[in-house]
C-alpha cells in the first residue's frame, strides 16, 4: 500500500455556527449531569427522614446513575451521532454483562459465604 | 494490493481505505480500550457487590465512613465526595468544550479549555489522597474488633468474631453494633451493648484504629479493601488520564495539531477522560450511595 497524500478524512470539523449549537448542547447536558448528582446526594441524605423504603431509594439510585451514563457516552462522548455499527459494538457487550451480573448477584451472591472455608 | 511496511493511519485500513464505522484508527481503538478497561472495572464492581450483598447486615455505610470535610470539624456525611464528583463533571465539561473549539481549528480555546480539564483532573487526584488520608488515619476513638464469641440478636444467636464495634461517643460506655436487618426498610441499623455485654465484648476484643488491609474501624476489612482497590485502580486512571492530557496539551501549545490540520488527538484523549468520569458516576453510587 503507498502513502497515500489524501487529506485525512475522519477527523470531524464544524463551523463557528455549528460549535454554537454544540456548546449549547454541552452546557445543557452539565446541568442535566448537575440535577441528576444533586438529587442522589439529596436522597442520599434525607431518604430516612423521608420515611422512603431503602429498596425504592436504591433502585432510585441506580436508574439514575445509568441515566447519568447514558448521557456523558451519548453526548459527551459522542456516541449518539457515531455509525449504529460501533453504538452496538459498544452497548450489546455491556446490555449482555448487566443482564448477566444482575442475575448472579440476584441469585448467587449470598454462595460467597463458601470462601470464608477456603481463604 | 502490494504489501508494504509503512502503514500510517491514513492507509491503515484495507479496502478502499475506508475505516469501519467511519470512524478514524485511533479513535476506534480508543473506543476498544475503554470498552475492555471497562470490563476490569466492572468486574471490581460485582465483586463488590457479591460481599457487599452476603455481609449486608454488617456493612458499613459510607455516610458513617466518609463524614470529613476541610476546615469543618463537623459530621459532613457525603458532602466531600458530592463536591469531588461535581469537580469531575466539570472537567468533564471542560474536556467535551476542547474537543468541540479543536474541531473549529481555534487553537486558543483549545488551550484554555485543556488547561481547566488538567486543572479539574489535579484537584480531583488531591481530593482522593486527602480522603484515603483520613479513612486510613481513622478517628480518635477508634473501634473495638470483637474477638470469638456470640451474642444474642433478636433471638438470633449470631458469631461476633471480627464485627467492629464503634463507641457512641467519648465517655465509650455504649458500644454500637452495625447490625442491621437484611430485609425491609433499614430504620435502626444499630444494637447497642452496654453494661455486662460491653464487659465481655471488651475482654474478648481489641481496640482498632483507621483501616488497612486487613483492619477497618468503620466495619468490615472487606469494606476497605474494596474502597482501597476501586478508588485506588480508578484514581490510577485519573493520574493517567492528567498526564495524557498534559502531553496533548503541551502539543496543542506546539501546534502539533495545527499543522496537521486536525485536532482529532484531543478528542482521543477527551474520549480517555470522559470515561474516567463515567466511571466515577457508577463508583460514586456503588459504593458511597447505595
Amino acid at each position: 500500500m503507498e502513502h497515500s497524500n489524501e487529506p485525512y478524512k475522519y477527523a470531524s470539523h464544524h463551523s463557528e455556527a455549528e460549535g454554537k449549537k454544540t456548546r449549547r448542547m454541552i452546557w445543557n447536558m452539565f446541568w442535566v449531569l448537575l440535577a441528576i448528582t444533586t438529587v442522589e446526594v439529596g436522597l442520599g441524605l434525607t431518604w430516612k427522614e423521608m420515611g422512603i423504603m431503602w429498596s425504592m431509594v436504591k433502585m432510585t439510585f441506580i436508574i439514575l446513575t445509568v441515566a447519568k451514563a447514558y448521557f456523558i457516552v451519548a453526548y459527551y462522548m459522542h456516541l449518539k451521532h457515531e455509525k449504529t455499527g460501533l453504538q452496538n459494538t459498544i452497548i450489546i457487550p455491556y446490555v449482555l454483562l448487566g443482564l448477566y451480573l444482575i442475575y448472579m448477584v440476584v441469585t448467587e451472591a449470598t454462595y460467597t459465604h463458601f470462601m470464608d472455608y477456603f481463604f | 494490493m502490494s504489501h508494504s511496511e509503512v502503514v500510517d493511519s491514513k492507509t491503515a485500513w484495507a479496502g478502499d481505505n475506508n475505516s469501519p464505522f467511519g470512524a478514524g484508527y485511533g479513535k476506534l481503538m480508543m473506543w476498544f480500550f475503554l470498552m475492555s478497561d471497562a470490563l476490569s472495572f466492572t468486574g471490581f464492581l460485582a465483586a463488590y457487590g457479591f460481599y457487599r450483598h452476603d455481609y449486608g447486615n454488617i456493612w458499613p455505610t459510607a455516610e458513617n465512613v466518609f463524614t470529613h470535610f476541610p476546615f469543618i470539624h463537623s459530621h459532613q456525611p457525603l458532602l466531600y465526595v458530592a463536591m469531588m464528583t461535581f469537580i469531575l463533571i466539570m472537567s468533564s465539561v471542560t474536556m467535551v468544550l476542547a474537543v468541540e473549539a479543536g474541531q473549529r481549528m481555534d487553537k486558543g480555546a483549545v488551550i484554555k479549555w485543556m488547561f481547566w480539564t488538567i486543572i479539574g483532573g489535579l484537584i480531583f487526584v488531591g481530593s482522593q489522597a486527602w480522603e484515603w488520608y483520613h479513612f486510613i488515619h481513622g478517628t480518635e476513638l477508634g473501634a473495638i474488633e470483637l474477638g470469638i464469641g456470640t451474642i444474642e440478636i433478636n433471638g438470633v444467636v449470631e458469631q461476633t468474631q471480627g464485627i467492629i464495634g464503634r463507641w457512641a461517643d467519648e465517655s465509650k460506655e455504649v458500644l454500637l453494633l452495625p447490625w442491621r436487618e437484611i430485609v425491609g426498610d433499614v430504620t435502626s441499623p444499630y444494637i447497642s451493648l452496654t453494661g455486662e455485654a460491653l464487659k465481655d465484648a471488651l475482654a474478648n476484643g481489641e481496640a482498632v484504629y483507621g483501616a488497612n488491609m486487613t483492619h477497618n474501624e468503620y466495619g468490615h476489612p472487606l469494606f476497605a479493601d474494596f474502597f482501597f482497590f476501586i478508588t485506588g485502580f480508578h484514581g490510577t486512571h485519573v493520574f493517567s488520564g492528567v498526564v495524557l492530557n498534559f502531553i496533548i496539551f503541551v502539543n496543542v501549545i506546539m501546534g502539533t495539531y495545527e499543522k496537521r490540520g486536525h485536532y482529532e488527538m484531543v478528542e482521543k484523549v477527551g474520549l480517555y477522560w470522559h470515561f474516567v468520569d463515567l466511571v466515577w458516576v457508577f463508583v460514586f453510587t456503588f459504593f458511597y450511595l447505595v
